[in-house]
């Protein structure tokens, strides 16, 4: 457990709960409206004591939409990328695991879902379900799920291989005992990182879909919306994208390390 | 390099009874290397010393983690780029122009212009030191540019006279081919051509030989120590196997834990031994020929272990032997798939047409050469891969075309104990768990009942029980392979199938491991199967031995009649390969070369002829040509 509580695992819980805390908790304290007020006389303000991070071009509290861009944002990519690990596991389980015809038909599947780029596919699917928080977190975890289930599906076809399996297998152990006792825990640590890695691009993604129209509605805040608003003041108001910026890199290297933290901690191998 | 001139009296202090009449083309005096790690610093190398003549073999041996070739990287400070560091001592190299220097505080750029130049090396895996995206010409003439100075076309020139130093065959061709389009010996071969291509005084060869056949090792070894002789280059030869260095070695350096156990001629070491270490370590080794007229298979004798009882020889030959084990005319083949529809363009032969029977208590030893499809025969017993065609009877049982669910049931006879033992236990579950699966799986035994089992199965495999909780990586080698071991009789099955059980082992823990076998054979009436490509071990253990060769037997019979009457010429040429652990029967000698190995791919429709056996005395059998 020694990897699991350095300094650096330790701060990134910190943070990580922080961010939970304040997705979970912000709105009991500040209302609903200090994100979506509009002041057009303090338009693009820097950082002040007024404006803690600065405002918008519409003169909105930074301070106040980046931590209530945290709710949103953190509930679409947290929900998107559990969906498509849900949906993706099993694909890539079955799949690589029973190899022949099942996999090949899974795999054409992924293959054909594959060949669209996420941020495309995530539209025409938000597209059809129509624009709502529900339909774009189904939108993301959708578009994610083939690369999870290809990575899944490829470490299965590893693991297959080891003399353990097919150890266990010559003692008569059934396939489902197989899958959860052989497979699934050393299939565990490349899907950890994937999604962790999957959870910055959620967020990313999210970001896009609000920018087209179809994510998070104005004047709701999400980070990815954010920045996409930001990007005309860019010259003049660097600050409105280095915000949510921050915000989104914060959360991103926070999972990250605590995703390779929890990797370590669940092998048994770094254990003392 | 104020501290040049003293080195000649550093030798002498620790200790050495080598290191002191002729100066060393190169001494290590004390030294120290350590590795920095998560968990503290790890002493690779603790205090160590020894030297080196000009055109002396001086061979280091010791099981893993002894050091050795923490001490071969030292010697080219290559080291650093492992991680490790040396911390002490130092490493006195007569250069050329006879200026003697500390290796260990050199300068990169002296480094540089001493590694590939004064200094070679060879490594372990020959595809691996070999870059794949180059062709053999452009390897060898950069080291010549490089190193000599010389020109394109000469140093071309130079490269097709060194891989004709190193016989190779039609050195023109293979100067344009890929490393992937050579053999595993052809590989070592320009391996070891462009380290002698620049005419080093020291190579370092570390476990040159141990990724390949038996028969290319000895080609190998012969080259090598030809190439010295035509030379006098001395060579520094890391390995873990005795019987290498009874075939190579004018000096010997024991190691063991990082330390020098022992030192002394090759002759002194085998003959009088003066360490316990290196006397256990002798022990360990089964000799090719030792079990020359005996009856029955012998566990080795290990010093410090209690006797085992030989294996009594009479018990189960009073009756006649009852058959186990029918396997008729097996045949298996893996399909080859090319082209835009993946069709099979191809079979594998791996197996062709191989009867055999293994009686009840008795070993079949299957021995081969890699790629020799003797793994594949024992996994296709199995049915962990599915054979093509042929008959599998085990028990009076037809098992080659049962039904899965029947299959599962029938597999309760029979497990398998694979090569790696750190691959074959599962890194995430307990050691309890593991050896309780079968058991489990079976509903043989639950709660109380199925822990005793599994304490019980610890004991027979001698594993301490409080081993039982923790997982695989907290074990050594052995300890893992004893526990495969305990998952396998966990059924209390009548075959095991061991598919290189001990290859991955060193030696002490293979004899511990082998006898290990030996007694549960003894006391539970187990069958085995043997697959190994070692010939020793395998002479060691066997009732009955087949020789495999491209998917066939080409020869089995008893081990007596197999091992001191070989007839089959691909038998014979296998026992001349081995080298024999005894530096008075040096047998590596000369020109070696064996045929090499033809393919074993076939066009779909391969029509291939049927076995057909002579028995040339009762028992034996030889393919008839």
């Amino acid at each position: 457990m020694r990897g699991f509580l350095s300094g650096k695992t330790v701060m990134a819980v910190l943070v990580i709960s922080v961010i939970l805390a304040t997705a979970i908790l912000a709105p009991m304290f500040i209302p609903e409206q200090a994100s979506t007020q509009m002041n057009m006389r303090a338009r693009l303000l820097p950082p002040s004591s007024d404006y803690l991070l600065g405002t918008d071009h519409l003169g909105r509290d930074l301070f106040y939409r980046v931590i209530l861009g945290a709710r949103l944002s953190m509930m679409i990519a947290v929900t998107a990328v559990l969906m498509s690990i849900l949906i993706g596991l099993p694909i890539g389980v079955i799949s690589g695991y029973f190899g022949g015809h099942v996999d090949n038909v899974l795999m054409r599947l992924v293959d054909t879902f594959l060949s669209f780029p996420v941020l495309l596919l995530a539209l025409t699917i938000s597209a059809v379900l129509g624009p709502s928080l529900q339909n774009t977190i189904i939108a993301i975890g959708i578009a994610f799920t083939p690369f999870l289930a290809r990575i899944i599906r490829g470490e299965v076809l590893r693991v297959a291989e080891m003399p353990y399996v097919e150890a266990a297998r010559a003692s008569g152990t059934t396939d489902l005992f197989m899958i959860l006792r052989h497979v699934l825990p050393n299939i565990l640590p490349p899907v950890i990182v994937q999604s962790t890695i999957s959870l910055a691009f959620a967020i990313l993604a999210e970001a896009g879909l609000s920018f087209l129209g179809l994510g998070t509605q104005p004047p709701q805040a999400s980070w990815g919306l954010m920045i996409q608003t930001s990007r005309d003041y860019l010259d003049v108001a660097p600050w409105t994208a280095l915000v949510p910026g921050a915000a989104i890199g914060i959360t991103v290297l926070a999972l990250n390390i605590l995703g390779d933290a929890l990797r370590d901690a669940l092998d048994p191998r770094a254990r003392r | 390099m104020t501290n040049m001139q003293q080195s000649e009296g550093n030798g002498m202090g620790h200790g050495g009874k080598g290191s002191g009449s002729a100066p060393g083309l190169i001494s290590i005096e004390g030294l120290r290397v350590e590795f920095e790690t998560d968990a503290g610093t790890v002493v690779g190398v603790e205090d160590l010393s020894f030297s080196i003549a000009p055109g002396e073999t001086v061979c280091v041996v010791g099981e893993s983690g002894s050091g050795k070739s923490v001490t071969s990287l030292s010697l080219m400070r290559l080291i650093e780029f492992s991680g490790g560091r040396i911390t002490g001592g130092a490493i006195w190299f007569s250069q050329l122009d006879g200026t003697r220097i500390d290796l260990t505080k050199a300068g990169d750029e002296t480094m540089r212009s001493i590694r590939g130049n004064e200094i070679g090396m060879i490594f372990q895996e020959p595809m691996t030191s070999l870059n794949p995206v180059f062709t053999i010409e452009r390897q060898l003439i950069d080291g010549l540019q490089l190193h000599k100075g010389l020109t394109r076309t000469q140093a071309g020139k130079a490269a097709l006279e060194l891989l004709r130093s190193v016989r190779i065959p039609e050195p023109e061709r293979r100067m344009r081919q890929y490393p992937h389009e050579l053999s595993g010996g052809m590989r070592q071969r320009v391996v070891i051509a462009m380290a002698m291509a620049c005419e080093p005084r020291l190579l370092i060869a570390d476990e040159p030989t141990t990724a390949l056949d038996v028969t290319i090792q000895a080609e190998i070894l012969a080259l090598i120590d030809q190439l010295k002789r035509e030379n006098g280059m001395a060579v520094l030869f890391i390995t873990h196997d005795m019987s290498v260095v009874a075939q190579m070695a004018d000096r010997v350096v024991v190691m063991y834990r990082g330390n020098l156990v022992e030192e002394g001629p090759v002759r002194q070491i085998f003959t009088a031994p003066q360490q316990d270490y290196t006397k256990a370590l002798l022990a360990a080794v089964p000799l090719l020929g030792e079990m020359a007229g005996k009856p029955a298979p012998e566990p080795m004798r290990l010093p410090g272990s209690p006797a085992i009882a030989a294996v009594p020889a009479g018990s189960r030959e009073k009756t006649a032997p009852e058959v186990l084990l029918d396997v008729r005319n097996l045949t298996t083949r893996f399909p080859v798939r090319g082209g835009l529809l993946q069709r099979t363009v191809a079979n594998v032969h791996a197996v062709e047409d191989v009867s055999f029977t293994i009686n009840r208590g008795e070993t079949l030893s299957l021995v081969g050469e890699s790629g020799c499809g003797k793994s594949t025969c024992g996994r296709s017993i199995l049915r962990l891969v599915e054979p093509r065609s042929g008959q599998i009877i085990i028990d009076g049982v037809e098992i080659r075309e049962m039904p899965p669910a029947a299959l599962r049931n029938a597999r309760r006879n029979m497990q398998m104990i694979f090569q790696d033992p750190f691959a074959s236990l599962n890194p995430y579950r307990r050691l309890r768990e593991q050896v309780a699966e079968p058991l489990v799986n079976f509903r043989v035994a639950s709660g109380s009942e199925l822990d005793d089992r599994v304490a019980d199965l610890f004991d027979r495999v001698e594993l301490p029980r409080s081993f039982l909780r923790r997982f695989p990586h907290e074990l050594s080698g052995g300890q893992r392979q004893r526990v495969a071991i305990a998952r396998a009789l966990a059924l209390n099955p009548q075959l095991v199938i061991a598919d290189e059980a001990v290859s991955a082992l060193d030696v002490s823990v293979q004899a511990q491991v082998l006898n290990l076998m030996m007694q549960l054979q003894t006391e539970f009436g187990l069958s085995f199967l043997f697959i190994s490509h070692d010939m020793a071990v395998v002479e060691r253990v066997s009732h009955h031995v087949g020789v495999m060769y491209l998917g066939r037997i080409v020869e089995i019979g008893p081990r007596r009649a197999v091992f001191e009457d070989p007839r089959h010429p691909y038998t014979r040429s296998l026992m001349a390969a081995v080298p024999i652990a005894d530096p008075d029967r040096k047998t590596l000698r000369g020109d070696m070369s064996f045929k090499p190995v033809p393919s074993p791919i076939f066009p779909v429709g391969h029509e291939t002829p049927t076995s057909h056996y002579d028995e040339v005395s009762p028992g034996h059998f030889i393919l008839r040509a």
